[in-house]
């Protein structure tokens, strides 16, 4: 039901409008209007909750609810049964559905969330023995980034003592969980397979032959699990490992910053049928996506927004100071160790809401390197699998009506255009923390360049 | 709702003096018994104290009725109160009852210290003043921030509307009529939409008695003729006995999964905005799983032990089955079914919350879990307002369920 307004003559909206609006593109024809997505109570459902609440859905004639869902496997079911028409999701999840790798089903992305954005905390009792392994400059604070070298002799002498160290991460397909393992076997710690080869053993939780069980908990419940002695760390999105400084019961040691920098992180799927019957609403989502990630990137007092957008309960719901740490471009390690950290989240900066191949294809190396994915397999697998699964060309259709719309100007997508004509692959980087060189349309090289993981 | 309310009805009417019948005086005694049999023994006394039936020992009643529970409920508060100040860890504490309070109203008790100190520091006033000085995470706070949020989306999507006539009378007056036509479609689209909100506390309850509802009058469709079933036949019951035996156990979590699957395969995928989602299908799917069996057995057992002279009658009648079991049977052991009924809600609601968290079905088993999820000590205290609420439900659920029973049994019975 529409208030009545007092009726303005049109001719006055006319030129109000044209001065507001310029050139304006038409709608697009949407196949469904009324859509429900699915998010996790974590800072990077942004984009998704940003677009609900300036509006931008709206603009597109879209009338969407969010809803927050109680886990990712949850998530991930109702978007395949069509309870939820799309959701944020783990960089991994669309990649391992669609391997099938837990539950199979054809899941796409065409936007990205963002980059970066998670954390490795750790108990204040581990930090105490790790903390003398780590080199400090001259006013006592520990040189950043930390690796798991200060982690190894602890490690070693559990797993001496038979009573290897238990850390949590959120998911088995979750950047999380290839991060910490990423962050460990950089350091020479074995974080356990899924598959031996030599036995031709699967294991489902993923412990074969580890120095450190990596176990599934649940983002929110993480900082309760650390305190109640259940793991002795774990790496998960934020506001969790602020919660726990905050808190005071543990010491986040790295991001994922340190440890790749700008990685994919959370994207946003939608099932294969559910993208065939709706292509235009697909655009028209991606369309609000983008104006959303370019806002919370477009200026500081934005993010300060956001932050009280998402401590509303219905949201992420944690206190607006736990939110803020983070969002607004700090990070705090130890309590009172607050740096700078503008890249800790990244929406829309470095082009980072654009779905590349390349991202892709780094996770498919990290399922084959922890025998999630239990066979080798040839560079051209790779690229098939990327091309299935990530979007660009839809997220493009999205860029132009918007440039059509006078929204945007071309050049404030020139690295977009330039990705998708250079054919949507990243240029080689070794900005790991192990410092090796990923390219993207090599990955077989990449796999066969670690020291840990099946080859 | 707090307590105050006791249940009297198991004490024999006092004074018991057999009235002489008049329709036009006052009968304290048959208003009392009236009270009792509809479950609100309390107000016997006051209604016995009206027609000067012993005053003072009504008074008395009332007194003992109406103060006792009211110092429990104070010392409860007073312990909760001292045990927030002792159970607390650096990740999670007890919200204290305050702070419970202000959960759910959204404003401090003038007289004591604010209980989130930290929620209004920095805040401007105007950020409560805009939501009638309610803090907008409170329950009620919150449910105040939707109302306001539905205002301002009419207004913009009123603006949405102007906007593309405008446009449509600009392509009229170009003479492309065809745009004009496409536009003005467009403003329609726009003035047909309504507000997608978020479920609010209230709106949660609200579909949790719908689930809980359907739960239930399914379970009974299905309990009350199997459960006839067996009381008639023996041979019947021994075959179904294993069945009824195994499955009655079964926690609530574990029949999810199962439900899932059926529902999943069973129902269509409804619009986004309707009511009618899948997962209040599930969590009903579940809660008739865990409150089929007491109706059953008790069925069974009501229909087992119907008097065999009853049915003697009915032989030498020669009624057919259909009268027997309407005319006799069912007649004979609707108390027992009653019975099982009352235990059959008080199971299904109590399932219920557990049921919504796993099927993700909007109604308060959700909001305990967001609540959880959220994780700091509002959202904690959120749920104790919850926890209240629940069990306020459930017991008058329960008392709806007592009035049905006392109203299809013959004799006052004590249950």
């Amino acid at each position: 039901m529409i208030p009545k307004l007092k009726l303005i003559k049109p001719t006055m909206i006319a030129a109000v409008v044209a001065l507001i609006v310029p050139a304006k593109a038409d709608l697009l024809d949407v196949e469904k209007d009324t859509l429900k997505f699915g998010f996790i109570k974590l800072t990077d459902c942004a984009p998704i909750v940003i677009a609900k609440e300036k509006g931008y859905f709206d603009d597109e004639g879209l009338s969407v609810t969010v809803e927050a869902q109680g886990n990712w496997k949850e998530l991930l079911n109702r978007v395949i049964t069509g309870d939820l028409d799309g959701a944020h999701m783990l960089a991994g999840q669309p990649i391992g559905a669609t391997v099938g790798f837990g539950t199979q089903a054809d899941i796409m992305t065409a936007y990205s969330l963002d980059y970066n954005g998670n954390g490795i905390t750790v108990s204040n009792d581990l930090w105490e023995q790790m903390k003398p392994n780590v080199p400090a400059d001259e006013d006592g604070k520990p040189i950043h980034p930390i690796t798991a070298e200060s982690l190894k002799p602890i490690s070693d002498a559990a797993v001496a003592a038979n009573n290897k160290l238990k850390m949590g991460m959120v998911f088995p397909v979750s950047t999380h969980n290839y991060e910490i393992r990423y962050w460990l076997a950089a350091a020479g710690i074995k974080p356990g397979f899924y598959f031996d080869p030599s036995t031709g053993q699967v294991d489902v939780p993923g412990f074969l032959n580890g120095d450190v069980e990596l176990s599934v908990t649940p983002p929110p419940q993480m900082p309760q699990t650390l305190e109640q002695g259940t793991i002795v760390g774990y790496c998960v999105g934020e506001p969790w490992n602020q919660q726990a400084v905050f808190k005071g019961i543990g010491v986040p040691v790295t991001t994922n910053y340190d440890i790749w920098k700008n990685n994919p992180e959370k994207v946003f799927g939608v099932s294969k049928e559910w993208a065939e019957a709706n292509p235009n609403t697909w655009i028209a989502v991606t369309k609000a996506l983008i104006r959303a990630g370019h806002w919370l990137d477009a200026a500081p007092e934005n993010r300060v927004e956001a932050a009280e957008i998402l401590s509303q309960p219905n949201y992420v719901g944690a206190p607006v100071e736990v939110i803020s740490n983070s969002m607004t471009g700090t990070f705090e390690f130890e309590k009172g160790d607050k740096r700078e950290m503008p890249d800790f989240n990244v929406f829309f900066r470095y082009n980072a809401s654009y779905p590349y191949y390349s991202d892709c294809v780094w996770f498919l190396t990290q399922m084959v390197r922890w025998g999630q994915i239990a066979e080798q397999k040839p560079d051209s697998y790779f690229k098939e699998m990327a091309e299935k699964i990530y979007r660009p060309d839809v997220y493009m259709e999205a860029v132009k009506e918007l440039i059509d719309d006078g929204e945007f100007e071309e050049e404030d997508f020139a690295e977009a255009f330039a990705a998708f004509e250079s054919g949507g692959y990243k240029e080689p980087t070794s900005e790991f923390i192990d410092g090796k060189t990923y390219d993207g349309t090599k990955p077989n090289e990449y796999i066969q360049s670690f020291d840990i993981g099946l080859k | 709702m707090n307590g105050a309310v006791v249940d009297t009805t198991t004490a024999p009417p006092e004074g018991a003096v057999k009235a002489k019948k008049s329709k036009f005086t006052y009968n304290p005694n048959r208003v009392a018994h009236t009270l009792n049999k509809l479950g609100l023994g309390y107000f016997s006394p006051f209604a016995r104290l009206i027609g000067k039936d012993e005053p003072a020992k009504q008074l008395r009643e009332i007194a003992l009725n109406t103060l006792l529970p009211i110092v429990a409920f104070a010392g409860f508060v007073i312990a909760w109160a001292v045990l927030a100040k002792a159970v607390q860890t650096d990740s999670v504490q007890i919200p204290s009852p305050h702070q419970a309070w202000y959960a759910l109203t959204g404003t401090a008790i003038p007289a004591f210290s604010h209980p989130f100190p930290e929620s209004i520091e920095g805040l401007e006033a105007p950020y409560f003043a805009d939501n009638d000085g309610m803090d907008p995470k409170s329950i009620n706070g919150f449910a105040q921030a939707e109302k306001l949020a539905e205002k301002e989306y009419m207004i913009s999507q009123q603006e949405r509307v102007d906007k593309f006539l405008a446009r449509s009378e600009e392509a009229a007056a170009e003479g492309d009529t065809e745009k004009a036509a496409k536009y003005k479609e467009n403003s329609e689209m726009f003035a047909s939409k309504t507000y997608q909100g978020n479920k609010t506390f209230y709106d949660q309850i609200w579909i949790s008695l719908l689930t809980v509802a359907i739960g239930f009058i399914v379970a009974t469709v299905v309990a009350v003729p199997i459960g006839v079933l067996c009381g008639i036949s023996p041979m019947f019951n021994i075959a179904m006995n294993p069945l009824i035996q195994l499955f009655k156990p079964v926690s609530p979590l574990a029949w999810f999964p199962i439900v899932f699957v059926f529902t999943t395969w069973g129902i269509a995928t409804p619009p986004s905005d309707s009511i009618w989602q899948r997962a209040l299908f599930t969590s009903a799917g579940v809660v008739m799983l865990c409150s089929l069996w007491p109706t059953l057995i008790n069925t069974a057992v009501g229909v087992a032990s119907v008097d065999k002279d009853h049915l003697n009658v009915a032989k030498v009648l020669k009624l057919g089955w259909a009268k027997r079991i309407g005319k006799i049977v069912l007649p004979a052991s609707l108390p027992l079914i009653f019975t099982g009924l009352r235990l059959s809600i008080g199971v299904g609601w109590m399932v219920l919350i557990a049921a919504d968290m796993m099927a993700q079905n909007q109604g308060l088993g959700k909001f305990v879990w967001d609540m959880y999820q959220n994780g700091d000590t509002m959202s904690t205290a959120q749920i104790i307002v919850a926890v209240f609420v629940i069990g306020a439900i459930g017991f008058f659920l329960d008392r709806i369920m007592l009035v049905c029973q006392r109203l299809v049994t013959f004799e006052e019975q004590n249950i």
